[in-house]
């Protein structure tokens, strides 16, 4: 057991942060720093660097476009890539249907989408979630009735993050309603977002952005050509994916420079004619946070070097551990940050979070923190809510 | 970075753990309690045998050559069991001093007494008005020829009741709480001029109040530079801290595996009361936090080694925060859980709680440590953000 990074690992951060101090354009930069949106764009051009440098889809098989990187490099890679202020690479493509094409795609779908969906040519959205199927996502019913070559498609799907930026789909779909297990039945396709029948509508969430979308299917036609693996065994599929996200699930490198804001705002600050950052109550609410944090990360990494859930083919155990404390600690994380600011968190500036520039300059970081704190209430509910995680912790490992 | 139990350190945790689990079942505990030190002798020389007590030694001290993962891996198993003999005192804290400051003389006279379980050590430092300040000392001790007199009184001091030497720290020059000035010296236990009252603890380990009246000590009685001993101090205290955080996560594992078995086999409403959402979602809690100590454990035990004092004493601040407050929701709902049979003295789930609330107390509880870590600003360094 050695549980310092290794000379290699510390070279291998300081390779990682120099590319993007070097490469990553300063708007984009300057966004992640101030908490704003990013747009389709800068996503893309985000995505754009990382590839051309080789790096676009680190965890993928090395003949795929893989680095070939540990689990302790992909996570330093993760880390800095939030320090650096930069876009995450797009989840959906990268660590969703990215491995699902790599473990159950056919030969030419992973020729054909495989290089795509890491360029970012192709941008794909989620629609599993339908209105009546929300954390019981088995009870899905959007409908898929073979016709020939195709299926036709019929239903809504709902929370579909980015769909209107999104030009694929991957979504489940009911080809069998007489199965017996709800779970049975259920097919794995791939949609191109032009395609007849489709339409976006937005939803409109409580910090006032645009993230989540409705997307209605009415007699969509999807080709055969475009479904994963066998009919009815798109459960097994989805499943595979849902322990499959381990290295990034806790977003540590997110919180860590949120805290570090923190205490730069604070500096800023005067309560009693002294720096908020000066004040014992408040940096030991902070160094709380911190050692929190510290113990997530410990977590995480002690998750990533144990692979033998992964070489067993089994979910981790430890993934809804991650999960409920991350996302409890981003939630923490923003609501100090609206605390410290005080009356300046209180105007509603909509065009300025979603990346709009914004001349005054001042305390224009102050504007993100609210709605921020509003949009990260979804990270205890969305991928399986807390008491979801709960529920499989207290089956899978507890028994009970 | 490298998580992975060598092939020694997973014989060391294998025998450690088959020995408690063949001697030190909650029924046995109970009998070595009951012998006149409040501990088992004979337990001590099958440590001694097993070799843990020569566990942290250079192996040219004649010792084994273990560091900070192999204490944790012995305290770990010794906080699942509740182990009752003074291993942090002799081999932790005695043992500490000698290695990393001991002289030549005193690492070969008494390095290979720990070993072979023939000298049991205390640490002498906490004093009435001391609470968790390791440089709080009023303890006195003055030139006396070429040697040493100590006056004080050190209360609180672990395993002091049974200890053949005491390792005191007294002040040499300087104001009250001054960071320099403060001496190390080691006492032998029957010495004229110290007196001890030993008692119980609330977890039922044993401690005393160690009184030195005008205790003459020979020159070589001192450990490490006389007047600049707080550094040396802080760095065994940090270790200590370190192997009492994987004693936590020991207890607080054992506490919630016997719980969540409570919650399998209790009946009430016709039902398993681990049927009942609310009860399992309360033990995945417990187990969240069990992890999250863990984690700190294994962070405290490498960081304890780093040389660097400020980002040592922060981690291990930093562990012992976190684990202090684990180990009062582990310990507090494990009695929860149970109900009635929880509060008895009679069934062990309650002794969790016992021993986890003063681990918590010992060298400073959460709230010490949070408000240390503030003042020297925090965890996350601008360097390695």
């Amino acid at each position: 057991m050695d549980l310092r990074y290794s000379d290699e690992e510390i070279a291998f951060r300081e390779e990682v942060r120099e590319f993007f101090r070097t490469t990553l354009p300063n708007d984009i930069r300057r966004k992640g720093i101030l908490g704003q949106r990013f747009n389709r764009d800068d996503i893309v051009r985000a995505t754009l660097l990382r590839h051309e440098r080789g790096w676009a889809t680190p965890s993928w098989p090395v003949e795929w476009g893989g680095t070939g990187w540990n689990a302790v490099k992909q996570y330093i890679f993760k880390e800095e890539t939030y320090i650096a202020g930069a876009p995450e690479p797009l989840g959906f493509n990268v660590n969703m249907i990215g491995p699902v094409i790599i473990a159950f795609g056919t030969e030419e779908q992973k020729k054909h989408f495989l290089p795509k969906i890491a360029r970012l040519d192709y941008w794909f959205c989620q629609g599993f979630s339908e209105p009546g199927a929300g954390s019981d996502l088995a009870s899905l019913r959007t409908q898929a009735v073979r016709d020939g070559d195709h299926y036709v498609v019929n239903g809504q799907k709902i929370w579909t993050t980015l769909a209107h930026f999104a030009n694929w789909c991957f979504l489940l779909v009911r080809t069998d309603p007489t199965a017996k297990k709800r779970q049975q039945g259920i097919t794995y396709l791939l949609v191109e977002m032009n395609t007849p029948g489709i339409t976006v509508r937005p939803i409109i969430t409580i910090d006032g952005h645009h993230e989540f979308n409705e997307v209605f299917f009415d007699n969509v036609r999807i080709p055969v050509a475009n479904r994963i693996g066998e009919e009815n065994k798109g459960w097994d599929y989805a499943k595979y994916l849902l322990g499959h996200e381990r290295g990034g699930v806790a977003r540590v490198g997110l919180c860590k420079l949120r805290l570090q804001r923190t205490k730069e705002f604070a500096s800023r600050i005067n309560v009693d004619g002294r720096p908020l950052s000066e004040n014992q109550s408040f940096r030991e609410r902070i160094t709380a946070l911190e050692i929190d944090l510290k113990a997530l990360e410990m977590l995480q990494l002690r998750a990533l070097s144990d692979t033998s859930h992964a070489r067993a083919g089994k979910p981790d155990p430890m993934a809804p551990i991650l999960k409920i404390r991350g996302s409890e600690l981003q939630q923490a994380t923003t609501e100090l940050q609206t605390e410290v600011a005080g009356y300046a968190a209180m105007e509603f500036d909509a065009d300025f979070v979603g990346g709009g520039a914004k001349p005054l300059g001042g305390e224009d970081w102050a504007l993100t923190v609210a709605p921020n704190q509003y949009w990260l209430r979804h990270t205890t509910i969305s991928a399986g809510t807390n008491e979801i995680q709960r529920n499989v912790l207290a089956k899978s490992v507890l028994e009970l | 970075m490298d998580f992975d139990l060598n092939e020694d350190q997973r014989a060391l945790k294998d025998g450690v753990e088959r020995l408690l689990g063949d001697r030190y079942d909650f029924e046995q505990r109970k009998k070595h309690m009951a012998e006149s030190d409040g501990w088992s002798r004979e337990q001590w020389g099958r440590y001694a045998e097993m070799g843990l007590l020569a566990l942290p030694f250079a192996e040219s001290d004649g010792g084994i050559g273990g560091g900070a993962v192999e204490t944790l891996i012995v305290m770990e198993a010794f906080g699942s069991a509740l182990v009752l003999e003074p291993y942090l005192a002799t081999v932790v804290l005695g043992g500490g001093f000698l290695r990393l400051a001991g002289s030549a003389a005193q690492r070969a006279d008494l390095i290979p007494r720990i070993s072979d379980g023939s000298l049991l050590l205390a640490f002498a430092q906490a004093e009435q008005q001391s609470r968790y300040d390791l440089a709080d000392v009023a303890t006195a001790a003055r030139r006396d020829g070429a040697g040493w007199v100590i006056n004080g009184r050190k209360r609180y001091v672990l395993h002091g009741d049974c200890a053949d030497k005491i390792i005191v720290t007294a002040r040499i020059s300087g104001g009250s709480c001054d960071r320099t000035g403060i001496g190390l010296f080691i006492v032998d236990a029957a010495a004229a001029g110290v007196s001890r009252r030993g008692y119980p603890t609330q977890d039922r380990l044993r401690s005393a109040e160690i009184t030195f009246e005008n205790v003459r000590v020979d020159a070589d009685a001192v450990i490490g530079e006389p007047g600049a001993a707080l550094p040396l101090i802080e760095q065994v205290v940090s270790a200590a801290m370190a192997a009492l955080c994987a004693e936590a996560v020991g207890a607080m594992t054992r506490a919630h595996t016997v719980t969540v078995d409570y919650l399998k086999m209790r009946k009430q409403f016709g039902t398993t009361i681990g049927s009942f959402q609310a009860l399992q979602h309360r033990a995945v809690d417990m187990l969240v936090q069990v992890e999250l100590a863990r984690s700190m454990a294994l962070y405290a035990a490498m960081m304890s080694e780093e040389p660097n004092a400020l980002k040592r004493g922060s981690a291990v601040s930093a562990a012992k925060a976190q684990i202090g407050r684990a180990g009062h929701f582990v310990g507090g709902q494990a009695v929860q859980l149970h109900g009635g049979i929880g509060m008895t003295n009679e069934y062990m789930i309650g002794h969790y709680y016992r021993r986890l609330t003063m681990i918590d107390l010992q060298f400073g509880d959460s709230n010490h440590h949070l408000g240390v870590l503030a003042r020297t600003g925090g965890l996350l360094e601008s360097a390695e953000i």
